[in-house]
């Protein structure tokens, strides 16, 4: 895999470039410690980013500050030249973030807790959306049951369906979208990626795992040239 | 797809939408849970029910205590349930993504703390004429109490909200809820109470109901705004 393709740069942007989602100098901290400064990245349309770094780099860090979820230490994020308040929610709206944790209610089933997931972000769903998004990610069978009910790769490939409801949603950030997912669970969720990026949107994920996915070929973006010592 | 611009066209939710998704959603994790839902409402009417044995049968004192005993235990009774109101979201991730809905978090609080009082404060006022009853309160004194909780519960709902979003996430949050909360509702507690006493000393209420309408108003305005503020600041 190529370190740093044209979709990932690590040179200061020009405002010109198509970027999805721009950071200028930017610095990200977990409580008082500062974890990395000085990054410059541009995802471009169609392109998968790894995030890679050590544990503690703040990759997750990281996709929070993509998210809007906390603020910069220093530096600003841009989304398709915008920063994330000028974007506010019509960025929100086209965003989808994925993190550790499913978002699931243990007392709600499968099909509602990805009913409410899909409601609280404006993606209008219907029985049948539903039941094509649990079925491609291969939990259809286990669309009635109660979360509670379903093993971590299930509740993961759960919350992973949400992907196939927000394909025309510009950029994806997810937090080891692979964990707790076996081999077939793998695959649906590749191909669920590679139908994004063909679609033009943009995908950064971090991993832990060797990525598999085929098309199109990941970048890699390292943290640790950003780490602060 | 275009990718490159935020489009400013979107169908999407209203801030209304949002708040109902919450909402129902709530409504129906409750409904889920029935014997937790019901835990507010078992623990006012046991702790009402032991101060006879307490304090004794005599029922004109009974009668005299009655009104503040009842906010009283509503007040802790709100308490019990409300430091639970954002844990289980924070927990499980949902609310990362309720603060990730294009719409305002304000909507969020505020279903958050409609559901809590429709849980919690609406059954308190609905068996408050029977704890009345039991304690001899006569019927305009009876009438009070109901006009009272229902003006002063939400107040209780959306400070509770307001200092379990400010407590979120820290070791020992539900000590400091209670030390938040507990001055705040003070005045309705105060106001409240006294509604019932001025009734059954036979003046009118109005200046207690008043005070305590303008205190919702000023809540309802104030709180879901600083519970969403506190929640963003929670989950950095």
């Amino acid at each position: 895999m190529p370190p740093l393709p044209s979709s990932v740069s690590s040179a200061p942007l020009a405002g010109a470039a198509p970027w999805v989602l721009q950071t200028r100098g930017l610095a990200g901290q977990r409580g008082d410690r500062a974890l990395f400064e000085r990054l410059d990245l541009g995802l471009a349309p169609g392109s998968v980013t790894w995030l890679r770094g050590r544990n503690g780099r703040g990759k997750t860090s990281l996709l929070r500050l993509l998210a809007g979820l906390s603020t910069p230490m220093a530096g600003e994020v841009l989304v398709c030249g915008r920063t994330l308040r000028q974007g506010g929610p019509e960025w929100r709206r086209r965003l989808v973030y994925i993190g550790h944790q499913n978002a699931l209610k243990e007392d709600l089933s499968a099909a509602e807790s990805l009913r409410f997931l899909a409601r609280l972000h404006g993606v209008p769903v219907d029985d049948a959306l539903l039941a094509q998004a649990l079925r491609r990610m291969g939990v259809i069978n286990r669309q009635h049951a109660p979360v509670r009910t379903l093993s971590q790769g299930q509740r993961r490939r759960v919350a992973l369906a949400r992907l196939v409801l927000s394909l025309d949603a510009p950029l994806w950030l997810l937090d080891e979208p692979f964990d707790a997912l076996d081999a077939d669970g793998v695959a649906a969720l590749n191909g669920v990626i590679t139908e994004h990026a063909a679609g033009g949107g943009c995908v950064l994920l971090t991993s832990h795992q060797p990525l598999s996915l085929l098309q199109p070929e990941p970048a890699i973006l390292d943290l640790e040239p950003y780490a602060v010592a | 797809m275009k990718a490159s611009t935020v489009a400013p066209e979107t169908a999407g939710t209203s801030m209304a939408d949002l708040f109902v998704c919450v909402l129902m959603r709530d409504l129906k994790l409750a409904s889920r849970r029935r014997i937790d839902a019901l835990l507010p409402l078992a623990f006012f009417l046991v702790a009402l029910s032991l101060f006879p044995l307490g304090v004794g049968p005599e029922p004109q004192m009974l009668r005299d205590i009655a009104p503040g005993i009842v906010w009283v235990c509503a007040l802790l009774a709100s308490m019990l349930s409300v430091g639970s109101l954002f844990a289980g979201d924070h927990a499980d991730g949902s609310l990362e993504q309720m603060l990730l809905a294009p719409q305002p978090a304000i909507a969020v609080a505020a279903a958050k703390c409609t559901a809590h009082w429709l849980l919690t404060g609406l059954p308190l006022i609905v068996a408050s004429p029977l704890v009345g009853l039991l304690f001899g309160m006569s019927g305009p004194a009876l009438a009070a109490l109901v006009f009272g909780l229902l003006l002063g519960t939400p107040i209780l709902s959306l400070l509770g909200a307001l200092g379990a979003a400010l407590t979120l996430g820290l070791r020992s949050g539900g000590m400091l809820l209670i030390l938040i909360v507990l001055p705040l509702a003070t005045p309705a507690l105060i106001f409240g109470a006294g509604a019932v006493g001025t009734v059954e000393a036979g003046m009118s209420a109005a200046g207690h109901f008043s005070l305590l309408g303008a205190l919702l108003i000023v809540t309802a305005l104030g709180a879901p705004l600083a519970t969403a503020a506190a929640l963003r600041i929670s989950t950095e």
